[in-house]
């Protein structure tokens, strides 16, 4: 089969790889419909995370068709149309068992990586480099699913293929965050990022009964997406200054909730942004944490900086005096999406949640390398580049 | 103050070079894993379904050459599995343990497997994983063999 495959830094090919196969009763594979770029597939690509080999397969954010099922699935049958998390979780163990899916113990076939790095494993991902288990990514004709009872759902005969898809992980991660960080109903919410994982943040945190959601970045495009398809407020970094915006904003406070949606690649004005580029080129860090720094400072005393952006290991001029200082929370997660996704569909069909508008540019799978390459330069005002491996 | 944190520094600085250097080293001994040199992993399972004289094949495989406890977790968060070799040779290098390839590494990959089959009932499989063509790089090189090793490899 045809698949998108990562070939070096900022390399991306398209080539001929094997079929998948079921390997375990648990598994599926899946004739995949649809499946998109995600912005932490550029720390992938500009060799950020550096456990990918010349030859894996990208993609973890996808949909189809339900092709093939083991023995052990119940919940699947052939030909039925799914969406699948992109964290694989075994449903087993204690973190699956509390939710936090993306911690799961036996999602991870190779957790000394991420031991070394991090203290603990997390679980496994689909096409997320060898520290994440290596598994085959979703930018193919078909993939593998393990543990699908779990990580695979039914979409509703009224949602499409192209709103269901962002059910897989931007809609979820975004859950994940305005959950875990506990948005209150009247809160005022602050998020560092317009991306389809910071837009669908903004919208749970205003499902969830807040008073006021900005959204911070610098791209006019996705700024407007966030005000016509949100229904959030905005900030434009690069003409004005966010924290005294969001100060004026919340009367002197700053917001009870700054979830930061960017991750390791984050850009921003001034000094800052070039120190923390040059370190980071230098490899003296392995992060640029220019909108963590920013939530960390504009958060109200007390309140909750959640890091919802990828990250992979550290960082320098952390501001831990203000987090110390001001009594703030602070928390981080990949996603839990098995906990989420049957709301998210629930909502998806009623047309509370709209993700569509996020699929800017949709195109073959030989077209890949091009997709990638608009993806990252925002070229033509690309949001997301969604692959369509049936063509 | 400042003399202080100097000699603190250099110290820990000594003892890590000397642990890296030299394993067997009786400050450095204990780097990286207890004295004891028990392996540990939670099992979400009653410490009552964890039968010691039925070990999952991983352990059982070890035969006596491991010594293997059971204790209940606190909170309902399950069972506390350890395992030792019985053989206790000094620990690996931190780099080799990180590996993957220190004396332990196969009871650390054992007990991942043994938790594995007492919460899901099987060890997930992995390869074969469908991929393109692999260049020969030195990078590639290094980053299969620590995939090779990572199942065995870590921290715990």
């Amino acid at each position: 089969m045809r698949a998108i495959t990562w070939r070096g830094v900022n390399e991306i090919g398209v080539e001929d790889v094997p079929d998948p196969t079921i390997l375990d009763p648990g598994d599926i594979v899946l004739e995949v419909g649809l499946s998109v770029t995600c912005g932490s597939d550029l720390h992938l690509m500009g060799g950020y995370i550096p456990a990918m080999r010349a030859g894996d397969v990208l993609g973890h954010e996808f949909m189809g068709t339900v092709a093939e099922v083991g023995p052990a699935v119940t919940r699947h049958r052939v030909g039925d149309r799914v969406v699948v998390v992109s964290f694989i979780g075994c449903g087993q163990c204690w973190y699956c068992r509390q939710g936090l899916w993306s911690l799961c113990d036996n999602g991870n076939p190779n957790p000394g990586m991420t031991e070394a790095l991090w203290g603990q494993s997390i679980g496994g991902c689909f096409g997320y480099s060898h520290a994440l288990g290596g598994y085959a990514g979703s930018h193919a004709r078909y993939i593998r699913v393990p543990h699908a009872d779990h990580g695979a759902f039914t979409i509703p005969d009224g949602v499409s293929d192209e709103r269901a898809l962002f059910a897989s992980d931007a809609a979820p991660t975004g859950w994940t965050g305005a959950d875990q960080a506990g948005v209150q109903a009247g809160d005022v919410v602050a998020v560092w990022g317009a991306g389809g994982v910071g837009q669908m943040a903004a919208r749970k945190a205003m499902l969830m009964g807040a008073e006021r959601v900005v959204v911070v970045d610098r791209l006019d495009n996705r700024l407007e997406q966030v005000r016509t398809h949100i229904g959030a407020e905005t900030l434009d970094y690069e003409q004005v200054d966010v924290l005294a915006e969001l100060r004026e904003m919340t009367g002197g406070r700053g917001p009870d909730v700054c979830i930061e949606a960017v991750g390791m690649e984050a850009h921003g004005t001034g000094v800052q942004h070039v120190y923390d580029q040059v370190k980071q080129q230098l490899r003296l860090q392995s992060d640029r944490p220019t909108a963590v720094r920013e939530a960390i400072h504009a958060c109200r005393k007390g309140g909750t900086v959640f890091t919802l952006g990828v990250f992979g290991g550290l960082v320098d001029k952390f501001p831990l005096g203000a987090v110390m200082n001001k009594a703030l929370t602070l928390r981080g997660a990949q996603q839990h999406g098995q906990r989420y996704v049957p709301e998210i569909l629930d909502l998806m069909d009623s047309g509370e949640v709209r993700t569509e508008h996020l699929a800017t540019h949709v195109m073959s799978l030989e077209q890949g390398p091009e997709g990638y390459r608009m993806f990252k330069e925002k070229e033509d005002g690309c949001v997301r580049a969604v692959f369509k491996p049936a063509g | 103050m400042a003399t202080d944190t100097l000699t603190y520094l250099a110290g820990a600085v000594v003892g890590r070079v000397r642990s890296l250097v030299d394993p067997t080293g009786s400050a450095s001994a204990t780097a990286g894993r207890t004295a004891a040199g028990w392996l540990a992993v939670t099992v979400l399972r009653d410490p009552g379904d964890v039968d010691l004289a039925s070990l999952p094949a991983p352990l059982a495989e070890f035969g006596h050459r491991i010594e293997v406890r059971a204790d209940p977790a606190p909170a309902g968060k399950g069972t506390e599995l350890r395992a030792r070799l019985r053989d206790r040779r000094p620990p690996g290098p931190a780099p080799a343990r990180l590996a993957g390839a220190d004396p332990e590494a196969d009871l650390r990959s054992a007990l991942r497997r043994a938790k594995q089959l007492l919460e899901v009932g099987a060890v997930l499989t992995v390869d074969p994983v469908p991929h393109g063509r692999r260049t020969a790089t030195p990078g590639g090189a290094l980053l299969e063999a620590w995939t090779r090793g990572a199942a065995g490899a870590g921290v715990r």
